[in-house]
């Protein structure tokens, strides 16, 4: 039973890596996918923040009194990988605007129909 | 200067995007691009030199000593790899200057350079970096920026093609990110070095192999591995041409030095073997060569030919990880250098095609090789190279490639890398009967041979295509070097 509750925030990531992972491969919609790819992509941030944790340890702020901090690493790192994601998202938004001027829509079954008819 | 020579490759390039992209409209972005990259080739070229010569270079960012702060650590892989990026980089850009006015709208132009100075920077710190989470900085710099320049292609496929990429180049990205997470959960360290210390320590644990299949499939997806490859021909086809020259010959070769260093530099020595890594690097390259190597035979669009070639031309390069000896990782390294070269310059060839009749669909392009003599002749000894003729470039990492695979007994992948041989034969072969053999359609009759700036750059890598057929002392012996380094075991 530990293992299920005592991991829990693990757990958490996992389910949401499966649904984001899911929702990229399994959508048509050109906006749902970017959506999926952003659950993924958050997951991996709850997994770093995780394993940063140390059990009885204080945020990373140096103070008297605390001698045992988390690890802040995993946090710089992941406020990298945030911008990352930002980025990429910003990047993907534009190109679904510039795929519905170019084809009228934003279904994949759709765009392909009408690449094939060409 | 010569001690922050590893940072300056990195940092000029940085700095110059920006700067491209406030330029007026004009020439005066590409000079920009050609001032850049052409330093950049001569540092890389002093780079590689001092490390031979003087050894490792390593360079502490800020000051900060390793593990703790960020290192640059330079070997002879590295070094190499940096200067094919950054060589074939001060070549595109030449090329650039006609193709992209032509296929580019003018107000773009600016923004063009911009993106192809970051996609620069991004693939030259992927190369330099010796810490694997600025790694995946870098990656995502690089691929970031090349989503942006493949939706520049001129038909709207493009989009969906850079999109289409966006999304498997993020998942393999994130991929990567998890892998290293998990490491770092175990070791405490994002150090290349200091990770290849530790590893050993923990390499028995399910986490520490789960974080190394993460950052494999992440990467197979970059490197395009088959059958991991689905991006790659839209991406390659619709892009801008300037662009899949130098995505082809510089983006998938940046990401297989990177499986080169996880496998041999980051993980212990032997991990391979541990877990089944090489028989499935050795089967996803077979299936690439043959099958890639079949469709590409049926491609109407020469561009797209070209593409599903060049998943099966890594499918050459997987073979060679796979056998995890020296002579294997010396084959690879050796088609990474090659393969750059005749990709680098059948595109071209294709792209001065492309400038001139605005297609390159099989019969669209019939019998303009008489037409274009210059860019039929490069297209021709492009494809020599591609089979492997020897002479050839080709035909050095086909040789080492058999050699490799002879030490191993393994029959079957000789016979695999000759049926790819052959299979290329074919395909070449109808490129080369639509241009040559076929009457010439009426409204070809009056195109003319293409500008000397997009033959020069072009016939320069046809000749490197045929210098490093013959004199092999640098491919080789840097090959050989590399493989060294990277400390794999003789057999």
């Amino acid at each position: 039973m530990d293992f299920f509750i005592g991991h829990y925030n693990y757990w958490i990531a996992i389910f949401l890596m499966m649904v984001g992972f899911y929702t990229v491969i399994s959508r048509g919609n050109l906006v749902k996918k970017i959506i999926g790819l952003n659950i993924f992509q958050v997951s991996v941030f709850l997994l770093y923040i995780s394993v940063s944790t140390v059990k009885g340890g204080a945020a990373p702020i140096i103070t008297e009194g605390i001698e045992l901090y988390s690890n802040p690493l995993p946090h710089v790192l992941i406020l990298t990988a945030i911008v990352v994601g930002v980025a990429t998202t910003a990047l993907g938004l534009a190109l679904v605007v510039r795929i519905k001027e170019a084809y009228g829509t934003i279904e994949e079954d759709e765009i392909h129909a009408q690449d094939h008819s060409l | 200067m010569p001690d922050h020579l590893s940072l300056l490759l990195v940092v000029i390039p940085l700095i110059a995007a920006p700067v491209a992209a406030i330029l007026p409209r004009g020439r005066l972005p590409w000079a920009t691009a050609l001032t850049v990259t052409s330093i950049c080739f001569i540092l890389a070229g002093m780079q590689l030199w001092a490390v031979v010569h003087d050894g490792v270079i390593s360079y502490e960012l800020g000051g900060w000593a390793p593990p703790w702060g960020i290192e640059y650590r330079i070997d002879a892989v590295n070094a190499f790899v940096a200067l094919i990026v950054s060589g074939i980089a001060a070549i595109t850009v030449p090329y650039a200057l006609l193709s992209a006015e032509k296929e580019i709208p003018e107000h773009q132009i600016p923004h063009f350079y911009s993106a192809f100075l970051l996609c620069f920077t991004g693939l030259l710190g992927i190369t330099q970096t010796g810490d694997i989470f600025n790694l995946f900085v870098f990656l995502e710099i690089s691929s970031l920026s090349s989503y942006a320049l493949i939706s520049l292609g001129q038909k709207r496929q493009a989009l969906t093609s850079a999109y289409q990429y966006l999304i498997m180049g993020t998942l393999g990205a994130t991929f990567f990110l998890i892998g290293v997470g998990l490491i770092y959960s175990q070791t405490g360290t994002l150090n290349m070095m200091d990770l290849a210390e530790r590893l050993p320590e923990v390499s028995g644990l399910n986490t520490v192999h789960t974080g190394f299949a993460f950052i494999m499939i992440g990467f197979a997806l970059k490197l395009a591995l088959f059958p991991l490859h689905l991006w790659l021909p839209n991406a390659y086809t619709y892009a801008p041409t300037v662009i899949t020259v130098f995505l082809a010959a510089t983006a998938t070769k940046v990401a297989l030095y990177v499986m080169l260093r996880v496998l041999f530099t980051v993980f212990p020595n032997g991990f391979i073997s541990t877990i089944p890594t090489g028989d499935l690097f050795i089967l996803s390259g077979m299936a690439g060569i043959i099958i890639a190597s079949v469709y590409a035979i049926y491609q109407v669009d020469v561009k797209r030919l070209l593409a599903y070639s060049s998943v099966a031309q890594i499918g050459y390069m997987a073979l060679g990880i796979g056998f995890a000896s020296a002579m294997g990782v010396t084959a690879t390294i050796i088609h990474l250098f090659n393969h750059a070269l005749m990709k680098g310059a059948l595109f071209m060839a294709v792209g001065a095609i492309i400038y001139r009749i605005g297609d390159c669909r099989m019969d669209n392009i019939q019998g303009l090789g008489r037409q274009m003599p210059w860019t039929f002749g490069a297209i021709v000894t492009g494809g020599l190279s591609l089979i492997g003729v020897p002479g050839t470039a080709g035909f050095i990492s086909k040789w080492y490639l058999v050699l490799a695979a002879l030490e191993q007994d393994a029959w079957i992948l000789v016979a695999v890398i000759l049926i790819g041989s052959l299979l290329a034969v074919i395909y070449m072969g109808r490129v080369i009967e639509a241009l040559y053999f076929k009457p010439a359609a009426e409204t070809n009759l009056a195109v003319k041979e293409a500008p000397i700036l997009l033959l020069a750059p072009t016939w320069v890598l046809v000749f490197a295509n045929i210098y490093f057929g013959l004199d092999t002392e640098l491919t080789v012996g840097v090959a050989e070097h590399a493989a060294q380094v990277l400390g794999v075991a003789a057999k």
